[in-house]
């Protein structure tokens, strides 16, 4: 408990430039890599089972045939004030010290009001049994378990990699460097639109870009106190 | 020994006989209902024993609809164990001597449709087999289940209703029992001997009776209400459009009380034709009853209106979506059927005095507003899901087969266990009967 009063503690954050962003799903096979997320058929997806921590919700402006479209990520805000947290009978949801809204998988028993009370829809719920169809199981993550049947599931902003660099950081008797962890998301983003950091650090890239007067939280007024800061041209 | 005095103990042996009679004959009619009931149970048990194996998969719901039907059979059959508390608790407490024959069908109604529903939130969990981690047992975790949770306040209210309501059928069964062990033969005997904790029906047991229940029935009624209200909680708590709102308390708790009495209306019809007991339940009862349910419609019709009203002049958006989806959109045929149901047919034909003592009519309203308050459940979970903010991930959702199949085994099983408890336990309090032919002031 100390720890997460300790002003060393990083919080981290991630900004989302969506002027950036081309919606060309990269994130997505990232995060679908990284983590270990069961793979749902054609079938599956029509039903609307696909499970996805990161979704790339498209907007549509204007009339056809002058159309424009709006491209957004939507992932877990990791909100500082999260209603998915207090609503959960049995802990599984969580609040890491260091700002995540973690998921006890082990502790979950799929009662699923957190699932509801996310405004960001952000969680995803495993209703079969996770399945990887030959040679996809080669490619498993060994660092990120493999969630059964009845569990919720959400991004935890690559919590392994944040893990193993303040593990690494921590030998070295370093502080983690700013840019030092990259998300899968982040990683792969073709054009940067993704950034992760330490919003704590008000030198660290996040924490700067975060101040652009672009920048907005996800349906702000709800009072969650999102992780996730969007920047986007208003005209 | 008066004449008068006379005639009343004979009335007495007439009342003794009556109502003990269902408890010794069963008839094929029965067995054939008990058979077809215990088929559909089977069916609903294996159904969710695939859903346990495969996965909650084999319901319909799905990002981001991830509660549905079996929550709202939860919040339904609450509903209807309300029904027993609220006529046999309020009715006991302003002394309403009509209760008489209703007390006993209402209460059992009351237990067992709490153990369903509680049945229904095991059929609701991911991980069912898990479902020890609500209990707050002392683990080397050291990890408690988190009270701040509404589903917590829920389980803990259920419990407690439970165990309340439970006793509260006991107490006044206990000289019932004492009689049946006195006149039922059989494998009952020992049990019945047991069960009336060997009550001999003196002075001081009569006393010691009255003070009990009269120290329960307000006590329950308060469980009562705030049960209902924590099952309100569980969506007024929440950050959805369209469940959080203040309202929602008080509107659960008078719509579990209006399918409640409802249930009773068909309660009532039932066992007094299979038991022949048109002296026993008359029509004033079913008169009675519809004044009551005339009560419930007008002020849950009042309460929904106020609801509605607020979010259709505040005119936000993300509520607004809600509202157009059920009055003109992909809910408006479910929606209208249900206002018709619980709100205009109720009212229409319940203000006619004729149709209150026609005792087939209250059963077909009774189980018109059971259908209707179903869907009514079905509607405050469903529509606010499928229109979350973010409308990119807006869906639609109707019950899988599985979702039906399981829950018509509850429903069979809730009808079961009364038809199996109404062979054990008279359905009319004995005692109650003769000391309102004796001492109350009529019915």
């Amino acid at each position: 408990m100390s720890d997460s009063t300790s002003p060393q503690t990083p919080q981290w954050g991630m900004v989302v430039d969506l002027d950036r962003c081309t919606g060309c799903e990269a994130c997505v096979v990232a995060c679908h890599a990284e983590n270990n997320i069961r793979i749902s058929g054609e079938a599956e997806a029509a039903q609307g089972r696909a499970i996805n921590w990161i979704r790339i919700e498209r907007y549509w402006e204007g009339e056809y045939p002058n159309v424009s479209v709006k491209f957004m990520p939507v992932l877990c805000q990791h909100c500082a004030n999260a209603p998915c947290e207090p609503v959960c009978p049995v802990y599984a949801s969580y609040h890491t010290p260091d700002g995540l809204n973690a998921q006890v998988y082990n502790r979950c028993i799929g009662v699923r009001y957190c699932g509801n009370n996310c405004p960001y829809v952000a969680r995803q719920f495993n209703w079969f049994d996770p399945h990887w169809d030959a040679p996809l199981q080669e490619q498993l993550n060994p660092d990120v378990t493999v969630r059964m049947n009845g569990i919720m599931e959400k991004c935890t902003f690559c919590v392994q990699r944040i893990r193993k660099t303040k593990e690494q950081a921590e030998l070295d008797k370093r502080p983690v460097r700013d840019g030092e962890i990259q998300p899968a998301c982040v990683q792969t983003c073709p054009t940067s639109a993704l950034v992760f950091g330490n919003r704590r650090d008000p030198e660290s890239q996040v924490s700067r870009m975060a101040k652009n007067d672009r920048g907005f939280k996800l349906l702000e007024s709800l009072g969650t106190d999102p992780a996730v800061t969007y920047l986007k041209r208003l005209n | 020994m008066t004449t008068m005095q006379r005639s009343g103990w004979n009335e007495m042996a007439t009342i003794n006989r009556d109502l003990l009679a269902p408890l010794r004959h069963v008839g094929p009619t029965y067995l054939t209902v008990v058979c077809g009931l215990a088929l559909i149970v089977v069916a609903g048990a294996a159904t969710w024993v695939h859903q346990i194996e495969t996965g909650i998969g084999q319901t319909n719901m799905h990002h981001p609809i991830f509660w549905s039907s079996y929550i709202a059979s939860f919040v339904y059959w609450i509903g209807v164990s309300h029904s027993g508390t609220f006529i046999s608790g309020v009715l006991r407490l302003t002394k309403a001597q009509w209760r008489r024959p209703v007390t006993r069908i209402a209460e059992l109604m009351t237990i067992i449709s709490v153990m369903i529903a509680a049945l229904c939130v095991f059929f609701h969990l991911g991980r069912v087999w898990r479902w020890y981690y609500l209990l707050p047992y002392p683990s080397q975790r050291d990890i408690w289940p988190d009270f701040r949770s509404p589903l917590m306040w829920d389980a803990t209210a259920i419990f407690t209703y439970a165990t309340a309501s439970t006793i509260y059928l006991y107490l006044p069964l206990i000289p019932d029992f004492a009689l049946a062990r006195d006149r039922v033969g059989g494998w009952r005997k020992p049990v019945y001997a047991l069960l009336c904790l060997g009550w001999k029906g003196t002075q001081r047991e009569w006393e010691t009776l009255s003070t009990a229940i009269r120290i329960i029935t307000p006590l329950i009624v308060m469980v009562m209400i705030s049960v209902h209200s924590i099952v309100g909680w569980d969506f007024g708590m929440s950050l959805v459009p369209g469940w959080h709102t203040s309202i929602i308390a008080p509107y659960f708790v008078v719509g579990a009380v209006h399918s409640g009495l409802a249930m009773v209306a068909v309660g009532l019809y039932v066992v007094r034709r299979q038991g022949a007991l048109d002296d026993y339940i008359r029509l004033e009862h079913f008169d009675k009853l519809g004044k009551l349910l005339v009560v419930t419609t007008l002020t849950l019709a009042y309460l929904y209106f106020a609801d509605q009203l607020t979010v259709w002049y505040g005119k936000i958006p993300d509520e607004m979506a809600i509202l157009h989806a059920l009055v003109t959109g992909d809910y408006a045929v479910a929606f209208w059927s249900m206002i018709l149901l619980i709100y205009v047919f109720p009212l229409a034909l319940l203000t006619i005095p004729r149709f209150r003592t026609w005792p087939f009519g209250m059963m077909l309203l009774g189980i018109g507003i059971n259908i209707g308050m179903y869907v009514e459940r079905m509607l405050i979970i469903v529509p606010p899901l499928t229109h979350p903010r973010l409308t990119y991930v807006w869906s639609r959702y109707f019950p899988s087969w599985t979702e039906l199949t399981i829950l018509s085994g509850a429903c069979a099983l809730a009808v079961l266990l009364y038809l199996l408890a109404s062979k054990f336990v008279p359905l009319i309090s004995i005692w109650e009967e003769k000391e309102g032919r004796l001492h109350g002031s009529g019915g």
